[in-house]
């Protein structure tokens, strides 16, 4: 009876634990953010809504790091590639006088490419994932150097009314003058909230998925069983590339502009993401809840430190380097622990 | 019973570039029975499993699967063929849960999705059927290595394999659980799965087995059935009783006196969890103690805990009378001790290194890091045992991974001398390596102790040990069971001793 | 007489040298074509000037950095990637301590060598952090490194307040400068420096042979006596360090701590150095000269590229694109693939030959 009762506390010191700990982690600053920054707003609905909106391109981009993330594997060129996205999408409506629909469209092949190219170099030459995606980063960055130096802002009237297009929400705030006014949102949370779903149903309920966290989990055991490792390697980079160029899409939606220094460091805010929602770095676990929870911790990071006032910007980077290392040796703890009761 | 022939395997031939691994082997399995493949270190066990399982090509003979020749080029397959293997490292993925383990890559679906369910309804009958107690849902890296094992075995056994082949499954499991598993064999034995047991263990083969096929040096040496073979004679058949006509070299060295003073190494109550149970062990001055008993009977196990390797976790250690710490194996170098690893590959060479560098690597790892070894010195240290112990390489600065394999134990072997060890661990220094430089390491041995040295030798050839050692020490299933000198050291008496069972009291 | 000149040939092309300083000429020639005086040397005041002279000066940093990844190379089996932002963080504490806190100064306000003292320091403090995480908690070193390779640059921001720190005092620019009659710059002798006594460590203790040993086969290192996990905590802080001082001689150069800019991309221009060196990626033997070549040969082709009027943020699109080259030629598949081929070629060619006699 007592090895039981154990062994169910051990489960729950896994990953599920990690979890909790996630989600206890973003109830609490949130919390704490709501007593302190009261008077700032931070109690209203579209605060919280707001963390949806501007961190919509981030969700999808960080649900495709867990994707890779769960073979092992790691891509930070996401970043990067965001930045392509975004001038290139600049680029063409602008100085092209291309429609917002060619936009998207490039977008995602971009997506797409960088992830055949990486998911090619990963899977069948056996290269170190983060060699390929280092590469990677470092020529979609200064692919956007070679299309333009300069800024371009975006005025294309199609892709504004996508950008800005609000969806009200039931729920809201009353101001001081005791009218109701809605919460609302952009389409790109919509497509951010979609994207989680799916990616949810893909890794719980189709063999793609499962194949993903074997790999993980035991590279050589998935190849004894009969899965074919390449191919599903493959199928995750090029999946991950693809939600890369529509996350980076997302996030041009957001900032509506082009420009070289665009979203840097943004790898590390979806491996952060990934990490703190729970996905081992060294694969098999993971998943696109825990990682939600992440981006919103993140988020919260943020609105806080703008909320706050005083404090400089990169203090984000610096709270959000300093979890993700707590949250790396918690993990290192753990998996250590696991082994030592063998 | 005699025509319910599922697998015969006739005449099987496997060259390596040098060695012929198997060589005319036949071997015939019959539904529900289950069959021992027995044989030491390079017996040609596990050739002919992965010759079977398609994971090697074979060079000759014929595969005949419930009357049909057939030829397996990978394990996936011989799976399709109905031959699954079950092998001792957990072959399923510790992230997922044991529905998952048992169904991946057939997972049952519902309009394109999997249908979970329905996979955790058929893993519990599946479960159930096979009187394995664990929930579908756990996730398997919960489970011990035992049932992860009968897991293995259950995805097998749904897979409908005709042929199940069961590859050391028991070298990491206790009384019980091996007992649970047996339960579990005779269970699909009932239902006329044909079995292949690899296992060092003597007992279990006489629990569970209905009949043995003996393999020694790539050769058949025979298939018995197991009542008609009593335990003495399969350690006979397994380690060979004709001595080879090389010269018996132990005489020219025989009848030196024991060295007075304080023993070497004496060891009290030392053990390893989960490797080897506590025993003791004393070495005088210039002897070779033999450390004898099946592979995975803990022998290696034993100076592994002593050396520091695997760091002991009870018991204490005198080395040369005084008290010693042992906790890796630097401090063991200080006190004088020298390790030869069983695996050459992994544990002994450092592959991309020069031989001289890999000559006197030990020797500088303990004089440390800010007393480095001139150019000279290390030139002279090479050069003299390429020469005194005639390693052949086209010069020193040659990288190791170059050399043949004898060539590459000779290196390592003066890698430990030039550190002049008081005592010296060899574990299986004459495994895979030609008869000459085999006769030649047993000959330095006995010069070494000669010298003064104390020198711990596990071998399993046994005709070997009794060349060389004074004294044998021997394991069984992780424990020390006896030790035998003088007149005792008898092919007869240690083969007893290493069986156990009915006729030994030692 | 042909036999012998071939066989002289051979041993010159299979040194481990040969190929990196082939790209080395390669690079430096095809300057040629666009500046014809790319060779020419002039002298002012004792001091060599010359495309040339600038080429070496300017690796400065870049091989002081590639020493220091290429012990963590051979040790971890993976590269740090926060050099460039521990080079940040020690230009901003040296910067902040010299300067007193104030965001320009024309004068000491704490003596150099505290300044510089305490920003080796800290440098070492971040190598030793990165080598904690991967000695001993096992983590992959690039994913350790990621931690401060984010952080970092923060960590130098807020050190400096936010600002760019300028220390406007002649006794702080002139290491990034030149001094007369000293015929080089002095971040070239920073360089050479760095690399002399990282070589004559190596020389005069057996950390070399240990590295390389941790690195090719941790297991029998340990049996052999060797503390793998020491000895790649030694690399990692021997890294941090050495990026300290890269720090210090890019802050010289602009008198001032520019957390955003210092040592920006270098960490990818410090890899490619590596395996433009002939070292291998995933650890074991290795050349420090020939990552010394690698990080000469990155800085020509930087320079090659300048004069092509390829603008600074665009470099990276060619360096990732020869990253890319060098570990696919250096992949076992792809290893594997082309001994394949050439095993078929040479099965073809016996038989076609044969063919022939009969």
């Amino acid at each position: 009876m007592s090895t039981k009762s154990l062994k169910q506390k051990k489960k729950l010191s896994g990953t599920t634990f990690l979890l909790m700990v996630t989600i206890g982690l973003f109830i609490l600053m949130y919390a704490a953010g709501m007593i302190v920054f009261a008077n700032q707003g931070f109690a209203k609905p579209q605060m919280f809504v707001n963390l949806l909106i501007s961190n919509a391109g981030l969700l999808v981009i960080s649900c495709g790091m867990t994707i890779v993330m769960i073979t092992g594997g790691i891509d930070i060129s996401v970043g990067s590639v965001t930045a392509l996205v975004c001038m290139v999408c600049a680029f063409e409506m602008e100085k092209m006088g291309m429609s917002a629909y060619a936009a998207v469209i490039s977008a995602l092949v971009i997506g797409l490419l960088f992830g055949l190219v990486q998911g090619f170099l990963v899977a069948y030459l056996d290269i170190q994932p983060f060699i390929v995606s280092l590469a990677g980063l470092f020529f979609a960055r200064g692919l956007t150097a070679v299309i333009s130096t300069e800024m371009i802002s975006i005025t294309n009237e199609t892709f504004l009314k996508w950008a800005k297009y609000s969806i009200y929400l039931p729920i809201g705030s009353t101001n001081k003058r005791g009218i109701f006014q809605p919460a609302f949102i952009y389409p790109s949370v919509i497509i951010s909230i979609v994207v989680v779903i799916a990616v949810f149903i893909l890794l719980k309920y189709t063999k793609f998925g499962r194949s993903l966290y074997a790999i993980g989990g035991n590279q050589q055991s998935a190849l004894m069983m009969g899965l074919n490792v390449r191919r599903t390697k493959m199928k995750a980079y090029v999946l991950d590339g693809f939600l890369a160029g529509l996350g980076g899409f997302l996030f041009c939606l957001n900032s509506c502009a082009g420009f070289v220094e665009q979203a840097k460091g943004l790898e590390m805010d979806a491996i952060s993401a990934s990490v703190i929602g729970g996905t081992l770095l060294s694969g098999g676990v993971g998943n696109p809840i825990g990682t939600f929870f992440g981006v919103l911790i993140k988020g919260t990071i943020s609105s806080l430190i703008t909320t706050q006032g005083t404090l400089s910007s990169w203090w984000v980077r610096i709270v959000l380097s300093a979890l993700l290392c707590f949250f790396i040796v918690l993990q290192s703890v753990i998996t250590s622990r696991k082994n030592k009761n063998k | 019973m005699e025509n319910n022939i599922v697998l015969e395997m006739k005449g099987i031939d496997k060259l390596f570039p040098g060695v012929k691994a198997l060589q005319n082997v036949d071997f015939t399995l019959r539904q529900g029975e289950i069959h021992a493949l027995m044989g030491e270190n390079g017996a040609g066990k596990s050739t002919l499993i992965k010759v079977l399982t398609g994971v090697y090509p074979m060079d000759g003979g014929e595969i005949i699967m419930e009357g049909k020749s057939i030829v397996n080029h990978s394990p996936e397959q011989a799976q399709e063929n109905g031959i699954s293997t079950v092998y001792q490292e957990i072959t399923l993925c510790p992230n997922l849960s044991v529905a998952e383990n048992l169904f991946i890559g057939r997972e049952p679906r519902k309009a394109g999705f999997i249908d979970w369910k329905a996979m955790n309804k058929r893993s519990a009958e599946l479960l159930e059927n096979l009187d394995i107690h664990v929930a579908p849902a756990q996730e398997l890296d919960e489970c011990s290595i035992a049932v992860q094992q009968m897991i293995a075995i259950a995805r097998a056994v749904d897979m409908k394999c005709r042929v199940l082949i069961l590859d050391e499954p028991t070298s990491s499991l206790d009384d019980d659980e091996v007992e649970k598993l047996f339960v579990l064999m005779n269970k699909l034995k009932a239902q006329g799965v044909g079995i292949i047991f690899v296992t060092h263990f003597l007992e279990q083969v006489y629990a569970v087995c209905d009949r043995i096929t003996v393999l020694r040096n790539g050769e058949l040496v025979g298939e018995y059935t197991t009542k008609e073979l009593p335990r003495y004679q399969l350690v006979a058949k397994m380690m060979g009783k004709d001595f080879d006509d090389l010269a018996d070299i132990k005489s020219e060295h025989a009848g030196k006196p024991h060295a007075a003073g304080a023993p070497v190494i004496e060891a009290t109550g030392i053990g390893h969890k989960g490797t080897i149970r506590p025993f003791d062990l004393t070495v005088e001055k210039g002897e070779v103690i033999g450390l004898t008993g099946l592979l995975g009977s803990g022998r290696s196990e034993l100076v592994r805990a002593i050396y520091g390797a695997d760091k002991a976790d009870s018991g204490t250690l005198k080395v040369n009378g005084k008290q010693a710490k042992i906790n890796a194996p630097i401090d063991a170098m200080q006190q004088g001790m020298a390790y030869l690893p069983e695996d050459r590959k992994r544990d002994g060479i450092i592959a991309d290194l020069s031989v001289r560098e890999n000559i006197i690597i030990a020797l500088q790892a303990k004089r440390g890091m800010f007393h480095p070894m001139s150019r000279k010195e290390m030139d002279e240290a090479a050069d003299k045992y390429i020469d005194m112990l005639q390693i052949k390489t086209a010069s020193r600065e040659t990288p190791i991974k170059s050399l043949s394999g004898g060539n590459q134990q000779k290196c390592i072997i003066g890698r430990w001398l030039l550190t002049n060890p008081d005592f010296l661990i060899l574990d299986e220094p004459t495994r895979g390596i030609d008869i000459g430089t085999k006769t030649e390491i047993q000959k330095l041995v006995l010069d070494l102790a000669d010298k003064g040295m104390s020198v711990a030798f596990i071998s399993s050839e046994i005709e070997e040990m009794l060349r060389t050692c004074s004294r044998m020490a021997v394991l069984r299933d992780g424990k020390k069971v006896g030790e035998l000198s003088g007149s005792d050291l008898t092919q007869d008496k240690i083969m007893q001793t290493i069986a156990g069972g009915d006729k030994t009291n030692v | 007489m042909s036999e012998q000149k071939k066989f002289h040939w051979s041993s010159i092309t299979r040194h481990h040298l040969f190929l990196p300083i082939m790209c080395l000429i390669v690079v430096l020639l095809s300057n040629l074509i666009k500046t014809p005086d790319f060779f020419a040397i002039s002298m002012r005041d004792g001091v060599l000037y010359g495309y040339i002279i600038d080429v070496i000066n300017r690796a400065s940093e870049l091989v002081i950095l590639a020493v220091g990844m290429t012990l963590v190379t051979a040790a971890s089996g993976g590269q740090d990637i926060s050099v460039g932002a521990v080079m940040a963080v020690a230009a901003a504490v040296c910067c902040q301590i010299l300067s007193g806190g104030q965001t320009s100064v024309d004068a000491f306000q704490n003596p150099l060598i505290l300044g510089v003292l305490a920003a080796l320091a800290a440098a070492a403090l971040c190598g030793a952090f990165n080598g904690y995480l991967v000695a001993h908690l096992h983590i992959q070193p690039m994913v350790a490194t990621l931690i401060l390779y984010t952080a970092g640059r923060g960590i130098a921001q807020l050190v400096t307040g936010g600002q760019i720190t300028y220390v406007r005092v002649g006794a702080y620019s002139m290491w990034g400068g030149a001094l007369p009659h000293m015929l080089f710059p002095l971040p070239v002798f920073f360089a050479v420096a760095v690399v002399l006594i990282v070589s004559l460590i190596l020389k005069k203790s057996a950390l070399g042979l240990y590295i390389e040993s941790v690195g090719i086969n941790s297991s029998s290192s340990r049996l052999v006596g060797l503390n793998a996990k020491r000895i790649k905590m030694i690399t990692y802080i021997i890294c941090g360090l050495l990026a300290g001082i890269a720090g210090f001689v890019a802050s010289s150069r602009i008198y001032s701590a520019d957390a955003n800019n210092i040592g920006l991309n270098l960490e990818m221009d410090a890899i490619l150095a590596v395996a433009l060196g002939g070292n291998i990626l995933s650890g074991g033997k290795f050349s420090i000269a020939g990552s010394v070549i690698g990080a000469y040969t990155i800085q020509a082709l930087t320079t090659t590229l300048y004069a092509m009027n390829v603008s600074s943020d665009q470099l990276p699109v060619y360096k990732a694109i020869v990253v890319v080259i060098i570990v696919t030629l250096q992949s076992p598949v792809f290893q594997k693939f082309i001994n394949n081929q050439r095993a078929k070629r040479a099965v073809k060619r016996g038989q076609t030959n044969g063919g022939a006699v009969v």
